[in-house]
């Protein structure tokens, strides 16, 4: 079995996993991966922006100007310029800040999508772009629920820019910059099982505080980004609608048919055009 | 010894035709030239702007409409537009319908060149175009992208179609041997290009599948890739009576009077296949509208816009092509098929463009920089299709090769007869 076979069998079986009831205990074998993500307590989130400073300087990105609070007036998106935005949100409890990245999906659309696997799940959990294998068709763009990866469309040589969870810093076994930039523990770093636990108790030893869903446990599939909050996510910019379904699903059912069609169709032409003939003839 | 000098000459004598070939014919100052050259010009300079600058100096393409008019009209639509050629050499060497066999070169030809050219497009909104190698020549195979089985099944496709097209190409360089040769291979080949292309007509749908929270469920149903190609054929149906209409008349001389009638007994069956096509098409909409209970959709704007593309340019010419083919009306088919085109430019454009992101603050709409290039891209594939049918015998009769003279005046050397 070659890695991205064996990938995508451990993201089945990690969904599979995930879905599992709370108090099932979660299915593990010594050589089953475990993808890393970023469990956010947006109640803990204090909208003071270190974290989309860090993660610009991080990357080599424009440094934005996080003393400016104008911009938390409109509700941002990621762009090709800015891998993360905290946005601003007025609740029925008051404001809400809510940090927006890619989800790291543990089945994404995007590396579905990606027709030179350009865009690759690694063994750790984060969705990384490799520069020298896309071909820029923006299909990833297109794919996406959360509609993260953005495209430079004023370079004669575009990039795709989107979070990659600090793919080069986990290499050294440091944390994403982000989190680590963080001054209240709103973001935490870690495997996924331990982060659902610690989300579980939080809601458990504070049932009056949270709304009772962790955002990412099960959305399309489950992600690598888990959100708690304290009102309902619709309010916070969430979107609700997208199901449980991984997104590679969608087309399962199509790619699995094509093989069946290219070899059993020109099976079926043949006897045709053979009946045919003898018709013709007679 | 003998073999090579053989070689040799007749390469000689192929250079001389070519060159002979090569020249214009007719008059240059027509009405298509006119409007066609100055655009074909403005759109290679939008072109080199556009490669040098980015995508985004050109086009209206934005961070929510990732794709816009190149690839929703240009590819999605003119591939669509391409199915006439799997579907009439599948009446003809399958089916064996022989009543068929006057439009299987032209037909091919177009096909052949709609995917040249409108495939084709999908390079220019590459932004890496240098790095589409990758998954050619297998060192970034992404085997479960739907986008990959497209594009390679595009590649194989237009292969399939050079192969079908080239008995033409044989007969008009006058190489009898490899005609010979070239048309043994074209049962086996049209087979395989009835299989490529119900798969890539389908994977053009199967791309939006995964755009399930972004297209407005009148338009998105796991049906897509079924629906993409059902239409494919009355699209390409639709295609041919309206091409074959149009250069029945501008290259009258290139047809035997005599045929005339029997072109419109095609017309009628070509009628007739998109009329069963459109109903089964139309029925299974409906039956998926039914089952996703979509009743309460169809009041606002976009349920109407929808109406109007389901009645208006499904179901009506398709009650149009059966009443035409009823009563042996050719006008009537022609109005059908050119409803039925529009109706294929909505859908695919709806998909794709206009009711995908529809809840987005700002909407896209092509810049005129996007459709000065599409105009190019069509009139450039004019320009190669006319001058494929003045020198190859795609229109004419295949084996009265002609000695008469041909429009212009040039005598067509005799070695080719
Ligand atoms: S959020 Fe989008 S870009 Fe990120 S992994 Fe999921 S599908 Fe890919
Ligand atoms: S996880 Fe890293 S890459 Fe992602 S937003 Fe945070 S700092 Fe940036």
């Amino acid at each position: 079995m070659n890695r991205r076979g064996f990938l995508k069998l451990a993201g089945v079986a990690g969904a599979a996993a995930a879905a599992r009831p709370a108090s099932a205990a979660p299915a593990s074998s010594p050589d089953s991966p475990e993808f890393w993500g970023v469990l956010v307590d947006t109640t803990r989130c204090i909208g003071c922006r270190a974290c989309e400073r860090s993660c610009s300087i991080a990357h080599d990105l424009p440094v934005p100007d996080i003393e400016n609070d104008d911009l938390l007036e409109h509700e941002r998106t990621t762009s090709d310029r800015q891998w993360m935005v905290v946005n601003r949100f007025e609740t029925s409890k008051g404001e809400v800040f809510v940090k927006k990245q890619c989800m790291h999906c543990w089945q994404p659309a995007c590396t579905a999508a990606c027709l030179t696997n350009a865009m690759h799940k690694t063994r750790k959990g984060p969705v990384i772009w490799h520069p020298d294998k896309c071909m820029g068709c923006r299909f990833c763009m297109v794919s996406c629920p959360f509609e993260i990866p953005k495209f430079e469309y004023n370079s004669w040589n575009p990039k795709i820019q989107k979070c990659n969870m600090c793919f080069e810093r986990l290499e050294d076994d440091k944390k994403p910059a982000c989190v680590e930039s963080c001054p209240t523990d709103a973001l935490m770093f870690g495997r996924k099982r331990d982060l659902m636990e610690i989300a579980r108790v939080r809601i458990y030893n504070h049932p009056d505080k949270y709304v009772h869903k962790i955002y990412g446990e099960h959305e399309v599939g489950g992600t690598g980004w888990l959100y708690l909050a304290a009102v309902p996510f619709e309010e916070l910019g969430f979107r609700t609608d997208l199901g449980t379904t991984p997104y590679p699903e969608f087309t399962r059912d199509f790619l699995y048919g094509v093989p069946l069609v290219l070899f059993g169709l020109p099976a079926l032409l043949l006897g045709l055009s053979l009946l045919a003939e003898r018709d013709s003839e007679s | 010894m003998a073999d090579t000098r053989d070689l040799g000459r007749e390469l000689r004598r192929f250079g001389k035709f070519l060159r002979s070939e090569a020249r214009p014919r007719g008059k240059l100052l027509t009405p298509f030239n006119v409007i066609s050259i100055p655009v074909i010009l403005l759109g290679i300079g939008i072109l080199v702007v556009r490669f040098t600058k980015g995508l985004g100096s050109v086009t209206n393409l934005s961070q929510e409409f990732p794709w816009g008019f190149w690839i929703g009209f240009d590819v999605v639509t003119g591939v669509a537009f391409a199915g006439g050629a799997y579907a009439i050499t599948f009446a003809v060497y399958v089916m064996k319908l022989e009543k068929y066999h006057p439009i299987v070169r032209p037909a091919v030809l177009s096909g052949l060149l709609a995917y040249v050219f409108y495939a084709g497009a999908l390079v220019l909104d590459l932004g890496r175009p240098w790095h589409i190698i990758n998954p050619i020549i297998g060192n970034s195979f992404g085997y479960n992208s739907v986008l990959f089985l497209v594009s390679w099944h595009f590649m194989l496709y237009m292969l399939a179609e050079l192969v079908e097209f080239s008995p033409v190409i044989a007969e008009w360089a006058g190489w009898r041997r490899l005609r010979r040769i070239l048309g043994a291979l074209t049962v086996g080949t049209v087979i395989f290009g009835v299989t490529l292309s119900s798969l890539h007509q389908s994977g053009l749908g199967a791309l939006f599948l995964m755009a399930k929270s972004k297209i407005h469920p009148l338009w998105y149903s796991e049906f897509i890739p079924i629906f993409f190609l059902v239409s494919s054929i009355f699209a390409g149906l639709s295609m041919i009576i309206v091409e074959g209409t149009i250069s029945h008349r501008v290259f009258k001389d290139q047809i035997d009077p005599a045929k005339h009638h029997s072109f419109e007994d095609i017309i009628l069956g070509l009628g007739k296949g998109a009329a069963i096509s459109l109903f089964v098409y139309y029925f299974f909409k409906l039956l998926t509208f039914i089952h996703d209970r979509h009743w309460k959709l169809l009041t606002d704007g976009w349920g109407i816009w929808y109406l109007v593309e389901i009645l208006g340019f499904v179901l009506l010419p398709c009650v149009l092509f059966a009443y035409g083919v009823r009563n042996r009306s050719v006008g009537t088919v022609r109005v059908a098929a050119v409803m039925a085109l529009v109706g294929i430019v909505l859908n695919r454009l709806n998909t794709s463009v206009i009711a995908y992101n529809w809840t987005a603050a700002v909407r896209y709409f092509p810049s005129w920089q996007e459709i000065v290039v599409t105009l190019m891209v069509i009139f450039t594939e004019i320009w190669v299709f006319r001058w494929i049918v003045l020198r190859m015998p795609v229109l004419r009769e295949a084996h009265e090769l002609p000695t008469r003279r041909t429009t212009a005046g040039n005598p067509v050397p005799s070695a080719i007869a």
